[in-house]
């Protein structure tokens, strides 16, 4: 016991001094600080967009009720409806579904869990990447050319077929990069545990790496059919229809495919072109128009959304589990 | 619920002929010897990079056999020519013969899911499916084709037992395996290998991601499994193999003269007791006393 009370107590006034000193992070606060301010500004930003375009929409919500669903185009505010926007716009989400979904997500797996890694696999998959960035109007081209034009017999020209295959084609590419990415995510452990009990590529593939990947995929998947939903370019180059469509009713579904459409990107486009008058009956104008059917394909990617996210927490739970 | 079905299963399980219930019978397997594992010139590439050459070792039955030397020797490679694991890395290439009871792994006409089926493996992570431990046990027995329920429930309790883990897991079999500690789930690891019944087991650094007491608990398990299973283990530990091990085998590196890659090879094998006495190569001396690596 040679240190007494004293210099204890003055050597812990020391390390005090020590400790408690120093500079301030004075950087790290300000930096925190513009990191907050971007974010905020951000939210800003899409709060007024969107606040302004739910107010406009509501009257219309309001005065139309279930007739601006149900209604087919037509060239007065008091009668146009989104009914046929959002049956083109469901159908070409099917097309994509049914199309890219199976082709992209098993070229994906095959890309990343079989094929060998050479040089002409690293070729294939910087060329899909590259596909993906391509400006979707030079998808909208390649279907004006192959299937509005070259397939006119099966498509029936400029069609929610064509429209559909067309962005199938597409989002190939970002779903094929989701699914390589998900699958490549998936931790070698798991598959040596796989293969060390003695199953086959298939099992291990099967049983591990896919449940695994799928939440992932699913992701991925979503965010695709999303953005089929949102693009416009492709469809006016296949030549949806933005003024007057006939009513479909009456014909078959197969007529309807191939017969003339249109889908909510174009609608929005087409009424942002309309005179802005208010209709006689309701006084509203296209432009309030456009607000709700932007509302309304807010609300079906919003809804996609959800089920994606709802899908993959189940997903999730189960590799847990 | 499992001890209910227990008594029935008796006159109800057909024992799978794929399966040894009994591992003493590989001992009455045709073509089963004494040695079970002899390489000779097995050198092993990644790409043009060759990670290991000269490997000369006869890995007897029922033995547990022991890897040891410094990082990147290689010793983990050749484990991994022992069930073909290396066939998951599109680089890798092997020359030279690792024989199975006289049988080349890597034979054309062999097919690896058949020889890791024989040639069980614990890996140094701790690795369970996302599953629960039931599942992750009985996932092997289910492959070979074992369906009925009672049947799964003895095989699982069987390998948990077997691997020290049963009483600790027993009422909570529909639990993740991922919620175990990591020492248990090392042990549901060789449970879910042993659950096929392999002749071989190998384990490849096994208690490098684990606290003293749980490797205790492994290499305590380890004893009590050897009179079963041919056990090849790569350890970093050398006080581990000095423990375990039956015979060793130390790898060092050798800085190649044409680049400065390193190579593993094999220094020398023998019984474990004469390695740590009486090693015939100074190297070997030099790494068990500790004065290198």
């Amino acid at each position: 016991m040679a240190v007494s009370d004293s210099t204890l107590s003055s050597s812990a006034a020391v390390v005090r001094a020590s400790l408690t000193g120093g500079k301030r992070d004075v950087k790290g606060m300000l930096f925190a600080l513009a990191l907050l301010a971007c974010l905020l500004l951000s939210m800003l930003v899409l709060t007024i967009l969107l606040w302004d375009v739910v107010a406009s929409a509501i009257p219309v919500f309001e005065k139309r009720s279930q007739g601006f669903f149900l209604n087919d185009l037509a060239s007065s505010p008091d009668k146009a409806g989104v009914s046929q926007g959002i049956w083109g716009s469901l159908m070409i989400a099917a097309f994509v579904v049914v199309l890219a979904f199976p082709v992209g997500i098993a070229a994906g797996v095959y890309l990343e869990e079989y094929a060998k890694p050479t040089r002409l696999t690293n070729f294939i998959q910087l060329n899909i990447r590259n596909l993906a960035g391509v400006p979707s109007v030079v998808y909208g081209i390649l279907g004006l050319v192959v299937f509005v034009k070259g397939l006119e017999s099966v498509t029936g020209g400029r069609s929610v077929i064509a429209a559909g295959v067309t962005m199938a084609i597409l989002v190939l590419p970002i779903i094929i990069i989701t699914t390589a990415e998900s699958v490549r995510a998936v931790p070698s452990g798991l598959r040596e545990a796989g293969y060390g009990v003695g199953a086959t590529q298939w099992e291990t593939t099967r049983h591990h790496v896919l449940p695994y990947a799928a939440p992932g995929i699913l992701t991925g998947t979503m965010l695709a059919v999303a953005r089929a939903l949102g693009e416009a370019a492709p469809l006016l180059l296949i030549g949806a229809i933005t003024g007057r469509l006939a009513s479909p009713a009456g014909q078959s579904f197969l007529d309807q495919l191939q017969g003339k459409f249109t889908a909510m990107p174009i609608v929005i486009y087409g009424w942002a072109n309309n005179p802005n008058k208010p209709g006689d009956l309701t006084g509203l104008t296209f432009e309030d128009l456009n607000a709700a059917a932007i509302v309304v394909l807010l609300m079906m990617v919003l809804v996609l959304n959800a089920a994606a996210i709802l899908l993959r927490n189940r997903f999730e739970r189960r590799r847990v589990g | 619920m499992i001890s209910k079905v227990l008594p029935n299963s008796s006159d109800t399980y057909q024992e799978p002929t794929t399966m040894s219930d009994n591992p003493n019978q590989s001992a009455g397997t045709p073509g089963a010897t004494d040695v079970v594992f002899r390489t000779s010139d097995l050198a092993v590439y990644y790409g043009e990079f060759r990670a290991v050459r000269d490997v000369a070792i006869d890995v007897h039955r029922k033995e547990i056999t022991a890897f040891i030397g410094p990082s990147g020797c290689g010793k983990s490679t050749v484990l991994r020519c022992f069930n073909r694991m290396n066939d998951l890395i599109p680089s890798a290439r092997v020359e030279g013969k690792v024989d199975f009871h006289g049988v080349d792994l890597y034979d054309p006409a062999v097919n690896a899911v058949e020889v890791r089926r024989r040639i069980g493996m614990v890996f140094q992570k701790p690795n369970p499916f996302p599953k629960s431990i039931y599942d992750n046990v009985a996932y092997g027995p289910r492959l070979g084709g074992l369906k009925k329920k009672a049947d799964l429930d003895a095989v699982v309790e069987k390998a948990l037992r077997g691997a020290a883990l049963w009483d600790e897991v027993k009422d909570r079999l529909k639990a993740s395996g991922l919620g175990l500690s990591g020492g248990q789930q090392q042990r549901l690891c060789i449970a879910r290998a042993i659950a096929i019944e392999p002749e071989v087991l190998l384990m490849d650094e096994p208690c490098s991601a684990l606290d003293p007491i749980a490797t205790a608990r492994v290499e305590e398990l380890m004893q009590e499994i050897k009179d079963q299973y041919t056990i090849v283990i790569v350890t970093h530990n050398m006080q581990q193999a000095a423990r375990v091990s039956d015979r060793v085998a130390f790898f060092t590196t050798e800085v190649n003269t044409e680049s400065d890659r390193r190579t593993g090879v094999l220094v020398e094998y023998d019984l474990t007791k004469k390695m740590f006495s009486a090693p015939s190569d100074e190297r070997t001396e030099a790494y068990v006393t500790g004065r290198f690596g």
